[in-house]
C-alpha cells in the first residue's frame, strides 16, 4: 500500500511552519498521555520538595526569625513561595531527563529520520514541560492552602507570581533541553541533581540570605530562584523580611530579567547541541 | 517508478569524528528489492553508514542517493520513503502499543483516520493485534522490536535500514525478529541491515558487503563469500590420537600441491584445503580402507562465514599493511 505520494510534500515557509506546530501538538499529547497514564510521576516529582517545605514548616522553621517578629513568626508565609520557587528550579531535572532519555533510546534518531519537523522534538517538550509546571503549581497551591497559606495580594499579582513562576520555569527548559542533550547517558542525567539541589536550597527559599555567612548569603541573594521567590513573597504580599542585599529591594526586576538572561544564554545553546547531533 | 535502479547508491563516502576516521570511502550499491548486509566487527562503520544514509549524520565526503534523493541536498524527500530501526528500541513504554503507531502515523503526516488505519493494519500482520492496548514495558525483547519494526513501515518505506535489529535478544526473540524482516523481504522491501552476527548476514542477505575501518573489503552472496577464501576443505577425524600423522600424510597427499594441513590434537581432527573435494576424499576413503585405518569421521565442508570473515579480514589488513610499507 503507499501512503505517501509527492503531491503531499509542500515545501513553502507556510506549510513548514505549520506543521512545525502540528508535529509539536503531536509530541505535547504523547507527553500528556504520560502524566495521564502515569500520576504517580507528580507524586515522584513533588515528593522531595514537599518533605522538604513540610520539615522546614515545622522542624526549623519555629526557630527561623525571618520578619523580626520572633522565631517561627510569619514563617508558612515565608516557605510556601520558596516551595512554589524551588519547585520550578528542579524543573530543570524534569526536562533533561526525558531529553536524555530519548536520546540514549534512540527515540531522537527515529523522529530525526522521519519527515516531522526535526525542531518540534524540543518544541513539543517545552510545551508539555510547561503544562506540566502549571499542574505541579496547581498541586502545591493546593497543599499550601491546605496548611493555611494565602495569598495577600489582588487576583492579578497572584496570577503575575505564577505567571513569573512559569517565567523561570520556562528559562530552565532550556537549561534542561541543553544539559539532556549534553550529558552521555539517563545515568549522567541523573547525576544532575548534584547540580540542582544547590540551586535550588542557596537561595532564599527557606532562609533569610541576611542570616546566612556574608559570602553564602551573597551568592543565595543573587541566586535567580530567590530573586523569584521574593518577587512572588511580594505579590502575594507576604510579611516584609528584612534584606541585607542591593539585589532584595528589585526582586520583580530581577524575577523578570534573570529568566530572561538564562534563556538569552541557553536556547542558542540548546539549539546548537541539537544541531550538532547530525555533526 | 523508482527514480534510479538502486534503492541506496553511496560513494566514497567519508566521515571522521576528530581524528577517529569512521568511514573512509565506503561504497555501496543496493538494488531494489534486495536485503542487502553490512557485515562487519564493532566498529568498523556499520552504524555510521545507516546514520548518513537515514540522513542522521551529515557526510564529510562522497555522495550517496537514498531512493533516487541525494541525503545531503533532498533530506526531506528521503525521510519520506525510509524507515529506520535503530539499535536501540525506540519505542514509548508507557503509551499503548496502538497509540505508539498511530503517534508516529501522526508525526509521518498521515491524517488521523489513516493513522489509526494503518495501526491496526501493523498491529494484525506483526502479530501484536493482542497486545495492541497494552503498553510496551511488559512486552518481550522480540515483541518489543516488532512494534518498534512496525513503527518504521507506516509509509511502506522504499528502503527499510535495520541497524543490529537482534543485539541484546534472546534466542527466541531473534528467531521472531528474524522472521519478520523474512516475511517483510517477501513483499518485496528494500533492507540493509547491519550485523556483527554473522549467522545473521547469512541467514537474511541476498548480498553482503564486508566492512572494515570504515571501508569496503569485499561484497558478494553469503555463499560466494565463503567460496572466496578459498576451496572446500578435508576434514578427517581420528579414531586414536596415534593415527594423527599417519592421517596428516594421507590429506596432504590427497589435497596436493605440496598443501600443509591443520592439525588438532585436542579435537584430533586434520584439515586441509583441497581444489577437488570430491576426488580427494575418495581417494582418501580408498586409502584408509588400503591401509585398514579406523576414522571416526569424514568430511567435506565450506568454510563457516566466522572464518571466511576473519581470513578476509586478515588479508585486507596485510594489503594496507604492505602499501603502507
Amino acid at each position: 500500500m503507499t501512503v505517501i505520494d509527492d503531491s503531499m510534500l509542500d515545501d513553502s515557509p507556510a506549510s513548514r511552519a505549520k506543521w512545525a506546530i502540528a508535529d509539536s501538538w503531536t509530541v505535547v499529547w504523547q507527553e500528556i498521555k504520560h502524566l495521564i497514564r502515569q500520576p504517580s510521576t507528580f507524586a515522584w516529582q513533588l515528593g522531595f520538595p514537599i518533605v522538604v517545605v513540610l520539615m522546614f514548616v515545622y522542624v526549623f522553621g519555629s526557630a527561623m526569625d525571618v520578619s523580626g517578629r520572633g522565631p517561627g513568626e510569619d514563617y508558612l508565609d515565608y516557605a510556601m513561595p520558596g516551595l512554589f520557587a524551588m519547585t520550578m528550579a528542579f524543573g530543570f531535572m524534569n526536562t533533561a531527563f526525558p531529553v536524555a532519555l530519548a536520546k540514549e533510546k534512540g527515540f531522537i534518531d527515529r523522529f530525526l529520520s522521519m519527515p516531522m519537523s526535526p525542531s518540534a522534538v524540543v518544541t513539543g517538550r517545552g510545551t508539555a514541560d510547561i503544562i506540566h509546571a502549571t499542574v505541579d503549581l496547581l498541586i502545591l497551591i493546593g497543599i499550601a492552602l491546605v496548611l493555611g497559606w494565602r495569598s495577600g495580594g489582588s487576583l492579578a499579582a497572584t496570577v503575575g507570581a505564577f505567571g513569573l513562576l512559569l517565567w523561570l520555569r520556562l528559562a530552565l527548559i532550556f537549561v534542561g533541553i541543553y544539559l539532556g542533550l549534553l550529558v552521555k547517558n539517563t545515568e549522567m542525567a541523573g547525576n544532575l541533581f548534584a547540580l540542582a539541589f544547590p540551586f535550588g536550597m542557596i537561595s532564599s527559599v527557606f532562609a533569610p540570605p541576611h542570616l546566612m555567612p556574608g559570602w553564602l548569603g551573597a551568592i543565595a541573594a543573587w541566586n535567580p530562584v530567590s530573586a523569584t521567590a521574593g518577587a512572588i513573597r511580594e505579590l502575594f504580599e507576604s510579611p516584609p523580611v528584612q534584606s541585607g542585599y542591593w539585589i532584595e529591594e528589585h526582586t520583580v526586576t530581577a524575577a523578570i530579567l534573570w529568566p530572561l538572561v538564562i534563556s538569552v544564554v541557553f536556547l542558542p545553546l540548546a539549539v546548537r547541541r541539537f544541531q550538532a547531533l547530525r555533526k | 517508478m523508482p527514480r534510479s535502479d538502486y534503492a541506496v547508491r553511496a560513494a566514497g563516502l567519508q566521515k571522521r569524528y576528530g581524528r577517529t576516521t569512521a568511514l573512509d570511502g565506503l561504497d555501496l550499491a543496493v538494488p531494489y528489492g534486495m536485503v542487502y548486509g553490512l557485515l562487519g566487527p564493532n566498529g568498523a562503520g556499520k552504524t555510521t553508514a545507516v546514520r548518513i544514509l537515514s540522513t542522521l549524520l551529515r557526510l564529510d565526503g562522497g555522495r550517496a542517493e537514498v531512493a533516487g534523493y541525494d541525503v545531503t541536498r533532498q533530506p526531506r524527500l528521503v525521510r519520506r520513503r525510509i524507515g529506520l530501526v535503530g539499535q536501540q528500541t525506540a519505542v514509548d513504554d508507557v503509551i499503548t502499543a496502538r497509540d505508539n503507531l498511530i503517534l508516529f502515523g501522526r508525526l509521518f503526516h498521515v491524517d488521523r483516520v489513516t493513522a489509526r488505519r494503518r495501526a491496526d493494519e501493523l498491529l494484525e500482520q506483526f502479530g501484536l493485534a493482542e497486545v495492541a492496548n497494552k503498553p510496551p514495558k511488559a512486552f518481550s525483547g522480540g515483541m518489543r522490536r516488532r512494534l518498534d519494526l512496525a513503527a518504521s513501515l507506516i509509509l511502506a518505506p522504499e528502503v527499510l535500514f535495520l541497524d543490529e535489529p537482534t543485539t541484546g535478544l534472546d534466542p527466541a526473540g531473534r528467531r521472531e525478529v528474524w522472521q519478520t524482516i523474512a516475511d517483510l523481504t517477501d513483499r518485496g522491501t528494500t533492507v540493509l541491515l547491519t550485523t556483527h552476527y554473522l549467522d545473521e548476514a547469512d541467514r537474511l542477505c541476498d548480498r553482503i558487503a564486508v566492512v572494515d575501518h570504515g571501508r569496503n573489503l569485499v561484497e558478494d552472496t553469503p555463499d560466494g563469500l565463503k567460496r572466496r577464501i578459498g576451496n572446500e576443505r578435508l576434514e578427517i577425524v581420528a579414531a586414536e590420537p596415534n593415527d594423527l600423522p599417519a592421517l596428516a600424510a594421507l590429506a596432504a597427499k590427497a589435497a596436493g600441491d605440496g598443501r600443509e594441513p591443520t592439525v588438532d590434537e585436542l579435537t584430533l581432527s586434520v584439515s586441509i584445503a583441497v581444489t577437488d573435494g570430491v576426488r580427494a576424499l575418495t581417494e582418501v576413503a580408498a586409502e584408509l580402507r588400503a591401509q585398514s585405518l579406523a576414522v571416526a569421521d569424514l568430511g567435506l565442508r565450506r568454510p563457516t562465514l566466522d572464518e571466511a570473515f576473519l581470513h578476509l579480514t586478515a588479508t585486507a589488513n596485510d594489503a594496507t599493511e604492505r602499501t603502507a610499507a
